[in-house]
């Protein structure tokens, strides 16, 4: 590999904005779906969440298919990219389609068409626009949970 | 049906945005009113003789990694400019008190260490390059 390699996996940019499309396919028909036959849609999407956020992206099905199926069409890409941002992406998307899930098991219609239409967004600007979601979120998560134990440190 | 209203709602919210972000994202603005400058004991490092740009970046940001690329090659190019990349979450001090909500956010420091720009998000060369002019009007033409 000639390029300079930090701690972190590399990986291809163009995967997770192909699994992001992808999931905002599966993720659109969920809510076309509704909470009943929704559900194995969502399910499904949450496995895949699941294995990128907790295993890593190698192990993002998404992910697979794009290594298997589409970059070999495309040729090597410009630059490689640190793995970290898009599996916390991931980890996002995954929160999201819990609560989905607990919504459309519950019977709790609503929370499954708000956590599934938040995913939905999240999917969509990351495919579209590529919005770094981590970039978004990851800052004020840690200040959050900074402010917790250490009441009044900072001032 | 329900489904489909919130699929249009999901659409069009993606959809403002990202223009939104697309539109304003990483432009140069002037500095919110700066209490004091900034210095080596806050910053960690000595800033520049000319200018200085901070950048804030955490691990999970994709956007950080192309913004270190683009503040070195112009530091590197210009005399007297120094950047200083520091990691967020490490910082958290730094970060509440002069206001970071997201990474990248950079602080264009003046000579004094005293913040005069401020760029949010991945900010373009042009942008940097003007940040630089609008400090040292001979040092950023080199």
């Amino acid at each position: 590999m000639p390029t300079p390699i930090p701690a972190p996996a590399l990986i291809d940019p163009r995967g997770p904005r192909f699994g992001a499309a992808i999931t905002t396919v599966v993720l659109a028909a969920t809510l076309l779906a509704g909470p009943t036959l929704g559900l194995p849609l969502l399910i499904l999407q949450a496995i895949a969440f699941g294995a990128g956020a907790l295993l890593g992206l190698r192990y993002q099905p998404y992910g697979w298919v794009f290594r298997r199926v589409v970059r070999p069409r495309l040729g090597a890409p410009a630059e490689l990219e640190d793995e970290r941002p898009p599996r916390f992406a991931q980890s996002v998307g995954l929160a999201f389609a819990v609560l989905g899930l607990a919504g459309a098991l519950l019977g709790l219609a609503g929370l499954f068409y708000v956590a599934v239409g938040f995913a939905l967004v999240a999917a969509l600007l990351n495919a579209a626009f590529d919005v770094c979601l981590g970039c978004e979120v990851y800052l004020l998560a840690q200040r959050l949970r900074a402010r917790r134990p250490a009441t009044g440190t900072v001032r | 049906m329900t489904g489909a209203w919130v699929l249009a709602a999901a659409v069009l919210l993606a959809l403002g945005f990202g223009l939104y972000r697309r539109a304003l994202d990483g432009r140069l603005r002037a500095a919110p009113a700066a209490a004091g400058g900034l210095d080596a004991a806050r910053l960690g490092r000595p800033i520049g003789d000319a200018a200085t740009f901070v950048q804030f970046s955490s691990e999970v940001c994709a956007p950080c990694r192309v913004t270190a690329k683009v503040l070195g090659e112009v530091s590197a190019a210009s005399s007297g400019v120094t950047h200083i990349e520091i990691d967020a979450a490490q910082r958290l001090d730094l970060v509440s008190e002069l206001g970071i909500t997201r990474t990248p956010t950079v602080l264009v420091l003046d000579a004094d260490g005293v913040e005069r720009h401020r760029m949010v998000g991945a900010p373009r060369r042009p942008d940097v390059l003007q940040a630089l002019r609008a400090l040292s009007p001979t040092e950023a033409e080199k």
